[in-house]
């Protein structure tokens, strides 16, 4: 392999991640505010430097399926519960702003539990961020001391993962404010099937299946939950009896 | 022993949430996926498959408080 073949591929491998990782934080922190997500990301970054700097090369004897399985499995559990209640917002079942005051009383929950260190911050947000970023960093490095041991040049591979990394970011900051001006439950919808997409698709990966097409399965399962999801509203929308606060939910 | 108490019960809404089901069946279809591995096709399937079940009870269940 060339020297920009291995930064090219490099690159594209490490975009995948890096989309995958931006797509969890800008859609938490959309709906969950930025603050918590963006310490979550601080902190896993700070976590891959260390687990770098002491690894190094012997980074590939981590059990990436392992980590996969623990990371999919949660991710699937807080998705769905997005989902449904989403689902129950927008087929009339639920109120569109309960949520907050179950969240408000949470984080007051954990503010009295955690002290000073717990408080403002939304747990659920930095968690969720943290695990997202954590665990695609991981799979980043893995990525540049595979590629570049393999072709003698780990400096090399490493500037394409960078490349990509700032590229991403870059893309991350321009769509953030279109995307602010999407209404609030179809947000929150999207999260649930974001969560839910990338935790089956993690998950079931590190439990031991092979998905077809490898990363391109994670564009067929989000279709077909968006899919599943439409039905479940529609089916749902005919035994809701109107909620007084339900207003543009999709 | 309440603050412990408090934080039991915030881990417990923090990971399990509103429905226990849920929980249990991504732990249940992890867990299946794990003994199928690649065979029968791969097991990918069987993830979304349960995904689909656990979501529809679950709905059906809160659909149902929520009517009464």
């Amino acid at each position: 392999m060339s020297t920009v073949l291995l930064v090219a591929a490099s690159f594209l491998a490490s975009g995948v991640e890096a989309v995958e990782a931006l797509t969890i934080v800008l859609a938490v922190g959309l709906v969950r505010g930025w603050r918590s997500p963006l310490y979550g990301t601080a902190v896993a970054l700070v976590a891959l430097t260390a687990v770098v700097a002491v690894l190094g090369p012997a980074l590939t004897a981590i059990p990436l399926s392992a980590l996969r399985v623990v990371v999919g499995g949660l991710l699937l559990v807080f998705g769905l519960q997005w989902l449904r209640k989403a689902i129950l917002r927008a087929s009339g079942h639920k109120a569109l702003h309960d949520e907050d005051a179950i969240y408000r009383e949470q984080a007051e929950e954990a503010r009295l539990v955690g002290g000073t260190a717990g408080a403002g911050i939304d747990w659920y947000a930095f968690t969720i961020a943290f695990k997202g970023v954590l665990l695609e960093g991981l799979e980043v490095a893995f990525i540049v001391v595979t590629f570049g041991s393999n072709q003698g040049s780990i400096p090399l591979a490493a500037a394409g993962a960078a490349a990509a990394i700032v590229v991403v970011v870059v893309a991350g900051i321009k769509v953030r404010a279109p995307l602010s001006r999407v209404p609030e439950n179809t947000l929150k919808f999207s999260v649930g099937l974001l969560l839910t997409t990338f935790g089956t698709f993690w998950g079931a990966e590190g439990a031991g299946a092979n998905w077809p097409g490898s990363d391109l399965a994670i564009l067929g399962l989000l279709v077909f939950y968006l899919a599943v999801s439409r039905v479940l509203v529609l089916l749902l929308r005919r035994t809701a009896t109107p909620a007084p606060l339900l207003t543009g939910a999709e | 022993m309440t603050r412990l108490a408090a934080f039991g019960r915030f881990l417990y809404e923090f990971v399990v949430g509103d429905d226990p089901v849920i929980a249990v069946g991504v732990v249940v279809a992890l867990a299946l996926t794990a003994v199928v591995g690649d065979r029968a096709g791969g097991g990918f399937w069987i993830v979304p498959a349960l995904v689909v079940c656990l979501l529809a009870g679950s709905l059906r269940r809160a659909s149902t408080r929520s009517g009464s």
